[in-house]
């Protein structure tokens, strides 16, 4: 199925492999697409707002683009906002400290500030303001705490709005055809062995299903494997003096750049490979799941150019 | 298994090098980097972005003050990979200390002056350990423990990770047993919670809502002024559920004296001259992002920052301009005919000139792209130098990290001179 035919995606990551790139790049895609989309970002930490060149995103969703909107999570103007709407509290102008009284419950207590947070997305997918929600979610170690919440709560609290609220919540989280989650990692080792860990934990502990894994910062192989000998030769000593009489001293760092890309290509590999061995023994029965691959871009842009670029890549890929 | 070191008063006279010993063997105190920093502090807390090696860095800087300095030295991570712990020659390490063999480091060629002994962070022990020190009697201790909400909050609740980390190492510094605490640092949704979770633990206890749920269990009365919150928090959780939160808090506010008072020291410990900040970072754009923000929120709350460790670094020389000229002059001699025959002639066995051809035309075309990063890679660190004492560099190895002498090969690189400034 097509991944941006889904309502709710939660791309998530280990730190620094480029979550909030892909999860802007999915929205731009969809949104060129003439899907009405919305990303929104969890951590406030302003990386989302960063990646479009925007000035941080409020709260209240703001377009960024035709058909794109996005906005930043807060649970405080959640709590106002499910207040409005589901309690009808009528003092809702003097919210303010209580919904800080209410961040200790929410500390405390397991799930409320993560339900807040998901409920919010939920219904935005439930009213149908957008085709498409793109969330630019917690990292590996608090996503499955954050999209398991609802069930949680619906285990823990035995009656209560709440308890009412996660029904519906859940409806939409669990069904594959409304709610992905998005994985990004890139070919290094340790955000591999999150992305393992995190789907056996997605497996477990939730009933979300995990769409896809986006493999970022691909190195392009400089050669094939018949070459690959040859460039092995060439650092021989005899090959090494052609080389130095012909392109000067200083072609040893060229050499050695080349040497250092294909040596990262090689390992980066050997990682996926672990990746697809491992997911292809704990899914084995299951549909296999898609890998989108994005290549190391070797550029100095920022923001939205890179956005632009990865989005195109995800194109070429999705078909 | 080796147990725990014995207390300092149970100690031998002299096992190890003493601090003070290796200290004056030390250059002046100008001298910044990482082993001036190892030798003159005694708590290391590192900290930055996922991803970026911290956990291996932690490890290969107390391999390092054990080879240079001496002294008892721990590492204490977060990270349960199993790696970690056969690289250190263990089976595996849990929550309670565990002494690297010496062998390991003679396997790996070198003495060690001190020992070096490794713990991993626990959470849920560290919370249940906190309980057991703060629980005024059994029942209660075992009240606590068994409540659902408890074990959720230790075992879900993410934030916590960060106090006890902080608790842990408080604990450890505390306790005389080791010279140097190097203590890494839970993978957090913002790196500055660590340096938060101390005041937030005092500020919870503080907290008028932990009163307004107390209440009806202190007085049993309902006060005028609870009544709407209560009014509030029932129609959305539910009364069930406030009443298991209310409980587990009037039972957790029993301890609230101990707690708060040790949330005082612990964050006391944060600013102790004693304790340095040390961040990891690679410079990829996100990590050095994030150390730059955290080098300056250690500014602004004026908590020492020792210094900033670059791992994975791309080479300098890649930058200079006589490189980018051979990489040119390398695609023009892709095409000379008479060379590629001289390269055919020494290479065994011989490829067809076209395949060498392209082979080079390749390597000296793509040498800008790789050129490229390791210049972004110099402007980013120019800015991290800006705000640290200092910046230490490790390249990128080409190997996986997977035992003792790897581990001690990246400490040396950072071990060495801090970096020269970067000329951007």
């Amino acid at each position: 199925m097509n991944l941006l035919e889904r309502q709710l995606l939660f791309v998530t990551g280990k730190g620094g492999v480029g979550k909030t790139t892909v999860a802007a790049a999915l929205a731009q895609l969809a949104a060129q697409q003439g899907k009405r989309t919305l990303v929104c970002e969890m951590d406030a930490k302003g990386s989302l707002a960063a990646a479009f060149d925007c000035s941080p995103f409020p709260y209240e969703a703001r377009q960024v683009d035709t058909d794109l909107y996005a906005m930043a999570m807060n649970t405080e103007d959640s709590l106002r906002e499910y207040l409005k709407l589901f309690v009808r509290i009528p003092f809702v102008g003097r919210i303010g400290p209580l919904a800080r009284t209410f961040d200790f419950v929410a500390d405390a207590a397991p799930g409320v500030k993560e339900i807040l947070a998901i409920g919010k997305l939920c219904y935005e997918v439930r009213e149908r303001h957008y085709d498409l929600v793109v969330v630019d979610a917690e990292a590996t170690g608090h996503i499955v705490g954050q999209i398991g919440a609802p069930r949680v709560i619906s285990e823990l609290v035995q009656v209560g709005l709440v308890k009412d609220q996660t029904a519906w919540m859940l409806d939409i989280l669990e069904d594959p055809a409304r709610t992905g989650l998005v994985t990004v990692t890139t070919p290094e080792e340790m955000p591999v062995n999150e992305t393992i860990d995190l789907l056996a934990q997605v497996a477990e502990r939730t009933r979300v299903d995990s769409a896809t894994i986006v493999v970022n910062r691909v190195l392009p192989a400089l050669f094939g494997t018949r070459e690959a000998q040859v460039f092995d030769q060439l650092f021989s000593e005899p090959a090494q003096t052609v080389l130095v009489g012909a392109a000067g001293r200083r072609v040893v760092d060229v050499m050695e750049a080349a040497r250092m890309n294909e040596s990262r290509r090689r390992i980066g590999a050997g990682h996926l490979d672990r990746l697809r061995e491992s997911l292809e023994t704990s899914r084995a029965g299951a549909v296999p799941l898609s890998m989108l691959y994005i290549p190391e871009l070797f550029t100095r842009a920022t923001g939205r150019r890179v956005v632009s670029l990865v989005a195109d890549a995800l194109s070429e890929e999705l078909g | 298994m080796v147990t725990r070191p014995t207390s300092p008063a149970k100690r031998p006279p002299s096992p190890s090098p003493s601090k003070q010993l290796t200290k004056s063997a030390q250059p002046p105190v100008d001298d910044v980097g990482i082993a001036s920093l190892l030798a003159s502090k005694e708590m290391i807390i590192v900290c930055g972005s996922g991803g970026v090696g911290k956990t291996t860095t932690a490890a290969a800087l107390a391999a390092q003050a054990v080879v240079n300095i001496g002294g008892r030295v721990l590492v204490l991570t977060v990270d349960p990979a199993k790696r970690l712990a056969n690289a250190l020659g263990l089976q595996a390490f849990g929550n309670t200390e565990t002494r690297v063999p010496d062998s390991a480091f003679t396997d790996a060629g070198v003495t060690p002056r001190g020992e070096l002994w490794a713990a991993m962070l626990d959470t849920k022990a560290g919370w249940d350990e906190l309980i057991r020190r703060h629980a005024p009697d059994e029942t209660l201790r075992d009240t606590v423990l068994a409540n659902p909400l408890y074990q959720n909050i230790t075992g879900r609740f993410v934030q916590s990770h960060d106090y006890i980390a902080m608790e842990r190492l408080h604990e450890l510094h505390a306790s005389g047993r080791y010279d140097l605490v190097i203590i890494d640092t839970p993978p957090s949704r913002n790196a500055l919670d660590i340096l938060d979770a101390p005041a937030r633990m005092m500020e919870f206890f503080g907290s008028r809502l932990l009163r307004w749920l107390t209440v009806p269990y202190r007085s049993r009365i309902f006060t005028v002024a609870s009544r709407p919150f209560y009014q509030v928090a029932d129609r959305i959780l539910g009364s069930r559920f406030l009443q298991d939160i209310a409980e587990f808090f009037v039972l957790f506010q029993t301890m609230e004296k101990g707690f708060v008072q040790r949330a005082r020291e612990v964050e006391r410990l944060l600013s102790d001259p004693r304790t340095s900040f040390l961040i990891v970072s690679t410079l990829e754009a996100a990590p050095a992002h994030e150390a730059a923000f955290l080098a300056e929120a250690l500014a602004e709350r004026h908590l020492p920052l020792g210094g900033i460790v670059l791992n994975r670094a791309m080479p300098t020389v890649l930058r200079e301009p006589a490189a980018a000229k051979a990489a040119t002059r390398l695609a023009d001699a892709s095409t000379d005919a008479a060379l590629l025959n001289d390269l055919v002639d020494v290479l065994d066995p011989k490829p067809a000139p076209d395949v060498v051809r392209g082979i080079l035309g390749e390597i000296a075309g793509r040498f800008h792209d790789i050129a490229m990063v390791a210049t972004r890679e110099a402007e980013r660190r120019a800015e991290l130098q800006r705000l640290a004492p200092f910046t230490s560099t490790a390249p990128a190895l080409d190997h996986d990290i997977h035992n003792l002498a790897s581990l001690l090969e990246l400490g040396k690189h950072l071990w060495r001179e801090p970096d020269a400034p970067d000329s951007v």
